[in-house]
């Protein structure tokens, strides 16, 4: 391999010489030389091309060459020592280089403050949309759902089934494994702040509240919200990649009642089952700490248990369930179908899918205790 | 003197599980040639592709390319041998979070030493090769139609020039008139570069322009390898069905 070089040899008829392998591994290096070169010869009135002991040429080669050629004279200067492959080649690069475009026009995006003012009012504009969309997707799975209580033979029974299991059952021992980490880390920080008082008894109370009313429920939806939105989103995203979606609309297919129909109705029923197994997992941890860290028998704990801490507050907490359970999948289904046509785009959405989900957990938390605080309950 | 053989596969054997795709295949090709290989939908025209790159790990058997054993190589002897090939696969495989410009300047990046001026001019004129305008370099694979996404993977796989050009299905799904121009660029590369092309395909036309050879892929292994005139004379019912049929006839008429 020699590295490519470049001649000019003045006199009455310039010419340029030209030596070497003109490829794409050996260009690199001359390009700049080239460029500076093309400049300050480009009046220089250059008349022939020497490539006799041109060495190797690729289209690479050939579009470097004709670049400067065009650059230093307007026709087409003549070629000497040229075989046929070296002028097909520059013949080639010539065509294409000076072929006509039909370019549609871009618009370059501006940087100044009236552009900034723009691009904030589309945003806010966006936002918006983005609400709109998701109130309407919601009727759109609201109108499916009621399609499917009416007649009941529209429902996907297999899917409902599959999707109950995989989100809901497959779910169970993450559940209770986290929510009886939770159940023991409140007991222990009661424990420890109660024990100033002398009140360690309160620690059931605690628990029981804590759990029942507000952990329960928060820590199952998003632990799911993790798990099962991000799978949600993936699922129906690689679908809507693969035209998957598009084929089912064609056969008659409604999405709705395919894809998020199911999806939605199996998530309303399994978050109240998986809320009530980590409830269960949460009091067990709160025994144990009791049991062990503070010599509160559970016996003793059950009985106070009762005693204190009202039913109400577990339906309170109960009561949540279905409501994260329908957030969680409608926001999962509507991030999937939006997905475009690329991976960056998949991976977009199921990024959104889960924070939206997460955001709209603690802001329906947040409503919640509103609500029944003005019902003092 | 015989001619060098840029590809070399001795009695190769691909499986999937129980399922044997290739048993005992023999396939020469010539450096220099346009071998275009056709056979029925599913006798694993791609999967010999595959297993010639070194995608496919074979159960059975050896390939050659350029004299060196594809099986037997990794790490930077496979990259120097992967800077000799161009592969431009069924589907286009574009990557999708780069635009069609970085596309086809990846192999560049990787395989070569330019500056990145260059680097996008070569890109634009790669991409102006294959029938672009080079103003779709700045979009995105999921923005282009089925057949510009062929293009562009044909720009992509001819980058670095290799003397080695692997084109699956290339005009499967173009129209008449493109996959028309397809064939004489692929054509006229060849000539001007000397290109060996590995050319999978269905498309009789393809065949009749711009193959040197053909090999006949059926029953796990290569039925027949000849020109065109030889092969419309093997007896075989299938390799007779396919040239006799309407399509291969029209095809011998528009070549003749």
């Amino acid at each position: 391999m020699s590295d490519p070089e470049f001649e000019w040899i003045d006199g009455d008829r310039p010419q340029l010489m030209l030596r070497g392998d003109w490829a794409v591994a050996t260009i690199g290096g001359i390009d700049g030389q080239l460029r500076k070169f093309a400049e300050t010869h480009s009046d220089k009135g250059l008349a022939t091309v020497n490539v006799e002991a041109l060495t190797k040429l690729d289209t690479a080669g050939a579009f470097i060459i004709d670049r400067t050629l065009r650059a230093l004279s307007e026709g087409e200067p003549g070629l000497t020592g040229a075989n046929d492959e070296v002028a097909d080649l520059l013949a080639q690069a010539r065509e294409i280089a000076t072929r006509e475009e039909h370019a549609p026009p871009v618009d370059e995006p501006g940087h100044g403050f009236v552009d900034l003012l723009e691009r904030t009012g589309r945003g806010a504009e966006h936002m918006w949309d983005e609400a709109l969309e998701t109130l309407s997707f919601f009727g759109g799975t609201l109108a499916a759902v009621s399609d499917i209580v009416i007649r009941p033979a529209q429902m996907r029974w297999t899917a409902l089934v599959s999707v109950m299991e995989e989100a809901g059952l497959d779910a169970v021992p993450i559940i209770a494994f986290l929510s009886f980490f939770v159940g023991m880390v409140v007991a222990f920080i009661g424990a420890t702040a109660l024990a100033e008082f002398g009140a360690s008894i309160f620690v059931v109370e605690m628990v029981g509240i804590g759990v029942l009313r507000e952990l329960g429920g928060v820590l199952v939806a998003i632990i799911i919200a993790g798990r099962t939105n991000s799978a949600f989103t993936a699922q129906i995203g690689a679908m809507k990649m693969r035209q998957e979606v598009d084929a089912m609309q064609t056969l008659g297919l409604d999405a709705m009642h395919v894809i998020v129909a199911p999806r939605v109705i199996a998530m309303v029923i399994m978050l109240p089952v998986l809320t009530f197994v980590g409830m269960l997992a949460g009091l067990a941890g709160g025994v144990v700490v009791g049991w062990l860290a503070l010599d509160i028998n559970p016996t003793v704990f059950f009985n106070r248990l009762q005693e204190y801490v009202p039913i109400s507050q577990f339906w309170i907490g109960m009561s949540k369930a279905p409501v994260f359970g329908l957030a969680i999948a409608l926001i999962g289904c509507r991030q999937g179908l939006e997905v475009g046509g690329s991976v960056q785009s998949l991976g977009e959405h199921t990024t959104k899918s889960v924070v939206q989900a997460i955001f709209a957990i603690i802001v329906i938390d947040a409503l919640f205790a509103l609500l029944y605080m003005e019902l003092d309950i | 003197m015989s001619p060098e053989i840029a590809i070399r596969v001795r009695g190769l054997k691909t499986a999937y599980g129980n399922h044997v795709v290739h048993e005992n295949l023999d396939l020469d090709v010539r450096a220099g040639e346009v071998m275009g290989v056709i056979g029925p939908s599913g006798c694993g025209k791609s999967v010999l592709l595959r297993a010639i790159v070194g995608l496919k790990k074979p159960s059975e058997g050896e390939v050659d390319v350029f004299g060196t054993d594809v099986m037997s190589l990794f790490g930077e002897d496979y990259a120097t041998l992967q800077k000799l090939w161009g592969i431009m696969f069924q589907d286009g495989a574009l990557f999708s979070n780069l635009t069609v410009q970085e596309n086809v300047m990846v192999p560049m990046k990787e395989h070569a030493d330019l500056p990145l001026k260059l680097m996008k001019e070569l890109a634009d004129q790669k991409l102006k090769m294959s029938g672009l305008e080079a103003w779709t370099g700045c979009k995105y694979p999921s923005d282009l139609s089925g057949g510009m996404r062929k293009r562009a993977a044909l720009a992509r796989a001819m980058a670095l020039d290799p003397p080695l050009l692997f084109l699956d299905e290339p005009t499967a799904g173009l129209d008449p008139i493109t996959a028309t121009g397809f064939d004489q660029l692929i054509r006229e590369l060849q000539k001007s570069l000397g290109l060996t092309v590995f050319l999978v395909t269905h498309d009789v036309d393809t065949l009749a322009v711009t193959c040197d050879r053909i090999a006949v892929l059926g029953e796990q292994k290569v039925i027949a390898v000849g020109t065109m005139d030889e092969l419309r004379r093997e007896p075989h019912p299938w390799i007779q069905d396919y040239f006799g049929g309407p399509r291969g006839r029209g095809a011998a008429m528009g070549a003749g």
